[in-house]
């Protein structure tokens, strides 16, 4: 391709992929230059960490065997945190309907498109930890804190993807049901929902999922669930209680993947 | 519902599902909504504060309104720390996912034990979130942007390495085994015949996670881990919520930079 | 000179792909490797490389047993043996000239292999081959971009850049159009024959076979149930490798018309 086969035939180098040359160096030197600074930004402290490695054996040694004594305690966190998910989950489910027909092009009108939009766009850009922060100050301390940040965030998220979905929709089967003189009703009953209810029961999977993950870290800022707990064992240097909730979260978490993958096969 | 069998020749029925889809299909449903009442009933929720709540957020919105805008000067330096963890932690998450990818992909770990090891890895790096690894390695490095780096680093880990050895496991095998004809060894024949095939792959992910990582790193500041957390957990610790919108502002407009970069750069390759 | 005494395999499922194949290639020869699907071609040729471990029976190139090669001595027994595949199984992100030098593994590091810094007489010589496969100019390609017939060029200089001191051919011509496979099972006989290497190659056309080969080997059901010249290749010989019916068919779809005379004039 190039043309330096013509004056030096015998010669080969791999093709870069940036054919500029002066590009390329100088795309080089800015990520050079980028990381050496992120990487001094970072102010490495040799000697803190080479104290901190007997402090992080220290902590591992500590976390071994796992301390299950205070199960209650555990258990009690673990089952505010799915509840947390499963009713977030619900309510999301349910807002995010009239969330996802204000958000598609083909069926809202402008303003409540352009409303729609920034609410999605907002609860998808902040991360759930940010928002709880702010319900927890709103509204104190508790799971109800949780709660409405997982409703905002599935809203959010099903509400994106409901809307896409339905933008996509096959405008033929829903003129079929017209020319039958079915009633608006009717129409998206039968014309919008069949097409439609797949992905959406896949959605809810998919974001129950993500909720459970999410509903055991939530109480690190105060909303809820078992997170206060492990937060609490980490500040009192409990460390093998920690590693006891740590695993137990990794088994919910285990089990919802699991539960998940295998009901969204089963139902697309 | 069930009498339809008996039905006289003529008539036949119709019904969407047959007896155990409906039957399978409801107990389903069922348990959908007995989990979200037992859900409902049982949650620990102090009802007077829900009824108080919308004048409590007017309030908390009130004092938000208007941003404190002079206090973006001091948001710069942090923001600029949090995209630094992402980076740096997206690169460090790359480095140690090589070794882990390899061993988790069928076709390229040496024998069962290292597949085991390597899903273990995977499996604790995806479960642990990213707020409990800032926490326990800021044990380790103390409270700072290192410990923010290396938490984000192994929290990539199980992320990277899962995509990518699907990648790997999808490779074509007659390419490798071309290369192996030809009497190239193993290391050569990952470098000359699968990492050609899965490098879209591997770009596409760590951008993504690169993605994701800038919007973690925004918060396991809340922990001590550095970044803009850090700031944003100050202001509010001194109620200054004037300033906290100008911050919530910043982290948006980069979280939603970081998503554009990252798909510029995922629609490049292939 | 290529030995081949015994050779045995049986997968883990139980199939018996060969069994007890023996036979010998004296020096720079054609040999096409005929049969059904299923008769074992693919895992003749593979258990020879030993990109299939084979279960019984012994291969020697030369004087090296190749049944007994360690991790080392394989890296080398495969490094003398060239191989072209019908799905070209060229790497398809990389260039022309990557997809040649690929032949050289065996000779450079691993750093040498991932930095991409063959030797200068490598890089010569794959000029040289890009030249006498035609492929003048395309050094830079990526492999993706090239059409079939040229992809099958590239994959025949990749097994001469090994310097092979024989070439396994697998099925170089099912993925081409039949006017160009005709032009590569030519391409393949004229450089074995001009480099004196002897060509094992599996091929389900029998017309290209009986047309290009010095030799034709017939396999059924794992056994060699004929070996001898083209021109002894009759009706009962087809019979006795494609079974009653199955050889006519055969003929037909790979349009082996001009060849079906000459098999008749021979019976």
């Amino acid at each position: 391709m190039s043309g330096a086969s013509a004056q030096a035939p015998r010669r080969w180098r791999p093709a870069p992929r940036i054919a500029n040359p002066w590009l390329r160096r100088g795309l080089w030197v800015l990520a050079v230059a980028y990381v050496a600074f992120a990487v001094a930004d970072m102010e490495f402290d040799v000697e803190r960490f080479i104290s901190g490695i007997p402090r992080g054996v220290d902590m591992v040694a500590s976390m071994f065997p796992p301390d299950f004594s205070r199960w209650r305690l555990l258990v009690d966190g673990l089952v505010e945190s799915l509840q947390m998910a499963f009713f977030a989950t619900g309510i999301g489910l349910v807002l995010s309907v009239p969330v996802a027909v204000a958000a598609a092009t083909n069926v809202a009108p402008r303003w409540l498109y352009a409303l729609a939009r920034v609410y999605i766009g907002l609860s998808r850009t902040f991360p759930e930890v940010l928002i709880a922060i702010f319900f927890v100050k709103a509204f104190g301390f508790g799971a109800f804190a949780g709660v409405l940040t997982l409703v905002v965030a599935s809203t959010g998220f099903i509400g994106k993807l409901l809307a896409e979905e339905i933008e996509a929709i096959d405008p033929g089967q829903v003129e079929a049901m017209r020319a039958t003189g079915a009633g608006p009703a009717h129409v998206l009953l039968f014309g919008v929902a069949p097409q439609v209810l797949p992905r959406f029961v896949g959605l809810m999977i998919y974001r129950l999922d993500i909720n459970l993950r999410e509903s055991t870290i939530l109480g690190i800022v105060g909303a809820g669930g078992i997170g206060a707990v492990l937060y609490n064992s980490f500040a009192r240097y409990e460390y093998d209680f920690s590693m006891a909730i740590l695993l137990a979260i990794i088994a919910v978490v285990l089990v919802a993947e699991w539960f998940s993958g295998y009901t969204r096969a089963r139902i697309t | 519902m069930t009498g339809a069998a008996a039905s006289a020749p003529g008539s036949r029925p119709w019904q969407r599902y047959t007896r155990g889809q409906r039957l399978a299909r409801f107990a389903a449903w069922l348990a959908a909504v007995a989990v979200l009442v037992w859900s409902a009933g049982t949650l620990d929720i102090h009802w007077p504060f829900v009824l108080d709540a919308p004048r409590q957020a007017g309030d908390l919105l009130g004092r938000m309104l208007p941003p404190e805008w002079p206090f973006f000067a001091q948001v710069i330096g942090p923001m600029v720390e949090t995209i630094n963890i992402a980076t740096l932690g997206t690169l460090l998450g790359a480095a140690l996912s090589v070794p882990v990818a390899l061993m988790a992909a069928q076709n390229t770990t040496l024998n069962a034990a290292t597949l085991w090891a390597a899903r273990v890895v995977v499996v604790a790096s995806r479960s642990v979130n990213e707020l409990v690894w800032a926490l326990l390695f800021g044990v380790v490095f103390g409270p700072g942007a290192m410990a923010g780096m290396v938490a984000v680093g192994v929290s990539s880990v199980g992320f990277v390495s899962k995509l990518v050895a699907e990648g790997i496991e999808e490779v074509d095998g007659g390419q490798v085994e071309a290369i192996a004809a030809t009497g190239a060894s193993r290391g050569q024949v990952l470098i000359y015949a699968v990492l050609p095939q899965v490098l879209p792959t591997i770009i596409g992910v760590l951008t993504f996670r690169w993605d994701i990582n800038i919007r973690q790193s925004s918060i396991i500041g809340l922990v001590g881990a550095g970044g803009i957390g850090i700031t944003l957990n100050n202001e509010m610790n001194s109620f200054a919520w004037a300033n906290v919108t100008v911050i919530l502002i910043a982290i948006f407009a980069v979280v939603m930079a970081s998503e554009w970069v990252s798909a510029q750069l995922r629609r490049r390759v292939t | 000179m290529l030995t081949i005494d015994k050779l045995t395999k049986t997968y883990a499922d139980g199939h018996q792909a060969l069994r007890d194949c023996s036979f010998t290639v004296p020096g720079a020869q054609v040999v096409a490797v005929i049969g059904p699907s299923g008769a074992g071609k693919s895992t003749l040729i593979r258990c020879i490389n030993r990109l299939v471990a084979p279960t019984r029976g012994h291969v020697h190139l030369g004087d090296t047993d190749l049944t007994a090669a360690g991790t080392a001595g394989l890296r080398d027994v495969r490094r003398r043996i060239g191989m072209i595949f019908q799905e070209f199984n060229l790497i398809e992100r990389l260039t022309v000239m990557e997809n040649v030098l690929a032949g050289r593994l065996a000779t450079v590091s691993f750093l040498q292999a991932f930095l991409r810094r063959f030797p200068a007489g490598d890089i010569d010589r794959a000029f040289e081959l890009l030249g006498r496969v035609g492929l003048d100019g395309y050094e830079n390609s990526r492999a993706d971009a090239l059409s079939g017939g040229q992809r099958q060029r590239v994959g025949i200089a990749r097994a001469l850049m090994q310097e092979p001191e024989l070439l396994l051919v697998d099925e170089p011509t099912s993925s081409l159009d039949p006017k160009v496979a005709r032009s590569i099972m030519g391409l393949i006989c004229e450089l074995a024959g001009e480099r004196r290497i002897p060509a094992l190659i599996n091929i389900h056309d029998v017309g290209l076979a009986l047309g290009f080969a010095q030799r034709v080997i017939g396999l059924n059901g794992g056994r060699v149930v004929f070996d001898g010249a083209p021109e002894a290749v009759d009706e009962a010989v087809l019979t006795r490798i494609y079974g009653a019916d199955e050889w006519r068919d055969a003929f037909r779809q790979e349009g082996g018309e001009d060849m079906l005379a000459a098999g008749g004039a021979a019976s």
